[in-house]
This record gives structure tokens, sequence and C-alpha cells, in this order.
């Protein structure tokens, strides 16, 4: 145990040697995948005593499923468990069907990291997928680091972070916001925005992203306010929008605060079906109009990778097995379409390493790609982030996005954006 | 500050600043007055306040839901059966609870906060098993939705107007019950000197629990107003128990008009300040504030004088 955290030390200190190493290793891996066979047996595949047996391979499911998060993180858990029936189904991963152990990390940190060591000592579990707000993957990250598990992680976050433990399913910041506003300086001829967001620290990096894009631009921003996590009064910001005339309202509020901001909104006269000001919002999805209402949001916009209503055939598959597991009447947002993607992710990984291992699934990480996705097609970039497109959606009254725009090319995941910080 | 603005645009956002402020001065004194019968009048301190309100937003949910379903002609007017069976779910819970946890407790004031604290997580798994833990979202009657255009600039929210209109309703209301009413007289004997009050007559647990049952229910019409301006979920409630206890100890815990009057001071101040620092500059300043003057008062901006 020792040795394995010194090493791990030394790999975060030198990143470009790490980046060096890991693309021969995954040339390496390479070369043995096409050469493993199904169910090999287990001493060959799980040299580090991992929860692994013959037909069976013990992964964690780490979410909040009590307290205040529960509202946004059981999509998540549904998500994962539905992909996890549906590899099962396909036969599992290297011929062992996959048991999971769900935990709660009841949206307390300290919870999540107990239940992260207890996961990965006693439990001995091959993955974990979980964690929602970046509080908690900040308090599991040490323990991941130290015990050497693997971490998939959901939600679009503000970047900053880069772990060898870790693989990033969401979008980070730069992905969300460049071609979002980018987007609407070109098709809704912005000049000036407000910039509004929840008094944390992914809004705040967020905005200081979309304020430094806006300028390089050469575009103003003629405003950018906080409000605490629960604040239910908005009326004074949106007096001031009203003052201000902004042509864009960038939007990043979360929680029971979003519900709040987007009634009074409405009910102060803003349109947001006229032509201005346009609402661009990164922290909007599906499951967050389910509380807000349709109608009181209908019009604005929303910038990022998935929406419900993509149209392809890979997502029309999702929804409808989404839809018969957990029922007809659910909505599934960005993050719950990311988490789908984690148990996938590791599956390609060990298959491409053919061994469970946790150094050998880093190592045969970068590169991994899925073509299933209901996003469409992702990759893992050396940087343990996803490469994928970036989508502008429409809010409509029943609640749904319909999509206006997406980028030609994959984003490139850039968690340390030079010149934005 | 003012320069790059015409004078007209200026009178306008005055105008509407001080509308701003209006409403969360009413939502304030809506969430308060409950509290401040069952804190002020009877000292329980009732951290599961929020819940109570929450609960009054569920079943605005449910009638809403029961409407649209079972009689969409009537779906109009819905909102003012919600409100009505709000208030008396709400204060037949709160009866419950008081028979079942608070009156064993009246002479431990500050086990009250443990106990009702422990109620108050009860509550909360128990919404989100009954009506998951998503948020819900409430359909509002198409009149109280949008705002009445007065001028260019300025607009009127027709959810604020009701908001203000419910307040100044429930709050003479109160006034009537507390200090017009035969009943009001005892509520007061019985906060003042339980012994006494016992000894001239007066049934101090029927008062008890009446005093506890009618705070729960306002609590349970309050929740129900603010589905139009905030949201319903589990742990909702939590986002308001701080800003009411704040109001009801500034204002004197004992005094209802002191409720008030803070809940008057403290709107203002955070709306004016909202407007011109940020929103959380203003919270934190509106908090030093308050710090300030109860390190000067502490008991509070009114206070009742008695002997003691």
């Amino acid at each position: 145990m020792q040795t394995s955290t010194h090493s791990h030390r030394t790999e975060r200190r030198s990143r470009g040697g790490l980046l060096h190493k890991l693309s021969l290793a995954s040339a390496s891996a390479l070369l043995f995948s096409s050469v493993s066979f199904a169910a090999p047996a287990t001493e060959e595949v799980n040299t580090t005593g991992l929860a692994v047996t013959d037909d069976t391979v013990k992964v964690g499911i780490l979410h909040s499923t009590t307290g205040t998060m529960a509202i946004s993180e059981t999509g998540s858990v549904q998500a994962e468990k539905l992909a996890i029936a549906q590899i099962n189904a396909m036969g599992g991963v290297l011929g062992r069907k996959i048991e999971y152990i769900q935990e709660d990390g009841a949206s307390d940190w300290p919870t999540f990291a107990e239940k992260s060591r207890k996961l990965l000592v006693n439990d001995k579990v091959a993955a974990v997928f979980g964690c929602w707000t970046s509080a908690s993957r900040k308090a599991v990250l040490p323990v991941f680091e130290q015990y050497n598990g693997m971490l998939y992680y959901p939600t679009f976050y503000e970047g900053l972070e880069q772990s060898p433990n870790v693989i990033y399913t969401g979008q980070e910041a730069t992905q969300q916001i460049l071609s979002g506003i980018d987007w609407v300086v070109k098709e809704k001829g912005a000049k000036s925005f407000f910039l509004l967001g929840s008094d944390y620290i992914w809004p705040r990096t967020s905005n200081k992203i979309a304020r430094k894009h806006i300028e390089k631009l050469g575009l103003k921003v003629v405003g950018e306010e906080y409000y605490p996590l629960g604040h239910t009064q908005f009326n004074s910001v949106i007096n001031k929008i009203k003052l201000k005339k902004p042509d864009v309202i960038y939007a990043i509020v979360v929680g029971g605060s979003n519900v709040a901001f987007y009634k009074q909104l409405k009910a102060a006269g803003i349109d947001m079906t006229k032509e201005k000001p346009v609402l661009l919002t990164i922290s909007v999805t599906e499951d967050e109009i389910l509380g807000i209402g349709g109608d009181n949001i209908d019009g604005a916009y929303a910038a990022m990778k998935y929406f419900q209503s993509l149209d392809n055939p890979n997502n029309k598959e999702f929804v409808a097995a989404f839809k018969e597991m957990w029922g007809d009447d659910i909505v599934i947002g960005d993050v719950t379409q990311a988490a789908y993607l984690g148990p996938w992710l590791w599956k390609a990984a060990v298959e491409k390493a053919g061994s469970f291992d946790i150094d050998k699934i880093k190592a045969a990480s970068p590169g991994i790609e899925l073509t299933t996705a209901p996003e469409g097609y992702v990759r893992i970039h050396e940087n343990h982030h996803l490469w994928s497109k970036t989508r502008i959606g429409h809010a409509q009254k029943d609640g749904q996005y319909e999509v206006v725009y997406e980028t030609e090319e994959l984003m490139e995941p850039d968690p340390f954006p030079e010149g934005y910080q | 500050m003012f320069a790059d603005y015409t004078t007209t645009e200026l009178l306008s956002i005055f105008a509407m600043q001080g509308f701003a402020g209006l409403i969360l001065f009413s939502v304030f004194v809506l969430m308060a007055l409950g509290l401040a019968i069952i804190f002020g009048q009877m000292g329980v301190i009732n951290m599961a306040h929020g819940e109570f309100m929450i609960l009054g937003a569920y079943i605005t949910y449910i009638t809403s839901n029961l409407f649209s379903e079972y009689m969409p002609g009537l779906f109009s007017m819905y909102f003012f059966i919600a409100m009505i069976i709000a208030f008396f779910a709400t204060a037949a819970l709160g009866a419950l609870v008081e028979w079942s946890l608070i009156r064993h407790l009246y002479k431990r004031p500050l086990d009250t906060l443990l106990a009702t604290w422990g109620l108050s997580l009860i509550l909360q798994q128990i919404y989100r098993t009954v009506f998951g833990a998503r948020e819900v979202g409430v359909t509002l009657p198409d009149w109280l939705m949008g705002s009445i255009p007065l001028t260019d600039m300025i607009d009127i929210p027709i959810n604020g107007l009701f908001v203000m209109g419910l307040t100044v309703l429930i709050s003479v209301s109160i006034y009537l019950l507390m200090f017009r009413s035969r009943w009001g007289s005892q509520v007061r004997a019985v906060v003042q000197n339980r012994p006494m009050a016992s000894a001239v007559g007066i049934n101090t647990e029927k008062t008890d629990r009446v005093t506890f049952a009618l705070g729960c229910g306002i609590a349970g019409v309050a929740g129900s107003a603010f589905t139009m301006v905030g949201s319903t979920g589990p742990t909702a409630g939590q986002l308001y128990i701080v800003d009411t206890f704040l109001v009801v100890v500034f204002g004197g815990a004992q005094s209802l008009l002191g409720t008030i009057a803070s809940a008057f001071t403290i709107s203002q101040s955070q709306s004016t300040m909202e407007f011109f620092l940020s929103g959380s500059m203003a919270k934190v300043l509106t908090l030093l504030f308050v710090v300030g003057i109860l390190m000067i008062r502490p008991q509070g901006l009114f206070a009742m004088k008695i002997r003691r």
C-alpha cells in the first residue's frame, strides 16, 4: 500500500511523463486485448485481490439517496443500474456478471469519503460509479488515490481537476460554455451579457470562463451576480436585469433556487419566447424542469451535451429501455445520460486491458471509444475527460428541449484552460 | 452609479424596487407569523416549521392534480380551496404533534429544539418516500401568473399582489383573534403565567393545543402560497427556516407587532442592498446588521414589559 501511494504522488507531480507512459501502455494493452479469450481465468485478470470470482465481479454505486441531493442523484443511480442490467444481459464483463453494492452518501461529504473507503477496502469493488456534486468528488478523491480505486463521475463540472483514478463522463466547463456563447453570438446577434449564478465554485468558475470568452470576442458583460444556495427571492436582480437590458441572461442557478428564479422571471413580465432577452443556461436539465414547470421556462436555451429529445437510434433505444425499467413518466437529463456511460466505459476499458486490475484500466482508458452512447460518439481523452459534442436545446412547454444546434466537431476537454483562469 | 440612466428609468426602478421589497416583506411576515405564535407565545422552538410549510405546498400540489383530473372547469379557483385544506390539514398535524410530543416538553423548552428537529427529519423522509425525492411542479391557474404592465419598465407581478393581499388578511385575522377575542386573552394569560391561568379556570392544555395547531395551520397556508414563488420538494422547508427564525428573534420573540416590524426592516434593507451590491453580500450585511442590533438589544426590537 505504501509503495502504491508513493508512486501516485510521483505520477501526479510529472504529468508529461505520465501521459507518455499511458500512451505506451495503452498501445501495448491494445495488442493484448486482441488475443484475449472470453472468461479467462480469475488469477490472470485479477492480480490485486479485487472482488472478482470466476463468474461475478463486484462494483459500487455511491450516490445520495437521502438528503437534499437525492433530488438530483436519483436519475444517475437509475441510469447506472440500467447500464449494469444491460451489460449483464449481454453476458457481463470478461464473462463475469456485474453485481453492484449500493451505498448512500446521504448528501453529506464526509459520509461520501467514509462509504468510498468501505467500498474500496472492505468490499474491494473493481470500480465505483458515483458522486454528483464537486464537493462530494473532492471528498472521495484522496480515498480513491490512496487505495487505488476507479471512479466514474457523471456530472458536468467546473474543471480544474484531473486524477488518474477518475474518469469524468460529464463535460468540464469549457466544453459547455464556449460553444454555447459562440452560438448565441452568431445566431442571435448577442452583444451584451448578464451573468447570474448560485454562489459556489461551479457557477463562479464557469462565469469566469464565460466572461473571459465574451471579452475576447469584444462583447460586453453588463452585470455579474451571485446568490446564496437556496435563495428564493430574485425580484431585485430581475429589476437590475430589466434596467441593464442585456441581450443574453446567462444563468447558472441551481437547486431549489432555480424554481424561484424562473417563476419570478416570468411573473415580472420577462417573456423568454420573445426575441430578446435570450436566456441561456448550463444548469437546467429536463430533471430540473419537472420542478420549475415547462410553462415557466418555455423559450429558454440550454447548452449541454445531451437532451432526451436527441434524434438518433442509440438514444431512442436508450430512452425506451430507461422508461421500461423506471416508468413512463420519467425524464432523462444530461447527467443521467453521462452516468449511463460510466459502466459501459469501464466495460470497454476492462476488455481492452484484458484485466480488472486498476492500473491496467487506467492505462487502457485513454482512447476508449463508445459508438453506442445515447449522445452519439464519445472518446476518452488522455486527461480522462470525454471528447463530446455540445448541443443547444430550446425549452418547450412540455418540459422537453428541442435541439436547435450541435457542434460539428467533438469538443476537446480542457480542464485547465489557458487564458481562462 | 446613476449617471448612465435617464430620470424616467430611475423612477421606475425605484418604484419596482419598492414593490420588490414589499413582496419580500409579505413573504417574511407570512413565514414568520406561524412561528411567532408557536415560538413567541408558547416558547416552543419549532425547528419543523419549514416542514409544516412544505406540507401545505404538497397539499396544494395534490389539490391541483385532483382538480385538473376531476374538475377541470373549476381549475382556476382551486388555489383558494387548496389553501383552506392546507390550513386544516397542517393544523390537524400540528395538534397531533402537540399531543404526542410537545406537551411533554413544556417544562424543558430547550429540548423542544431537538425534538422538533428530529420531527423535521422524519417529515422530510416521509415526503421523500411519498412524493419522491425530486421537486414537484405545481401548476398554477393562468390568472395567477404573469404581470400587469403599468409602463414600459414597470410590471407588477400578480402573484406578488396575491401574496401581499393574503398577508394582510392573515395578519388582521391574527390580530383580531389574539387581541379582540376571549380565546386570545386566554392564550396570552397562559403565556404569561401558566399556573395562575390554570388556577382561574382556563383549560391550559386545550389552549396550548389550539395555539400550536393555529401556528402550524398558518405555516401551511404560507407554504401553499409559496408554491407561486418557490420550489416544492422534500427539503425545500430548510430554505425558509433560517430567515423565519431571524425575523422572529429580531422582532422580539413575544411581540407579534415586533415580528411585523422586523420583517419590514430586514426585507427593505435586504432588497435595497441586493440592488446595489450582489446577492451574497446583501445577505452578509443584513445578518451583520441584525447581529449588531441584537448585541445592543438582546430582547429584540419590541419586548414585552413583564416583571421577572
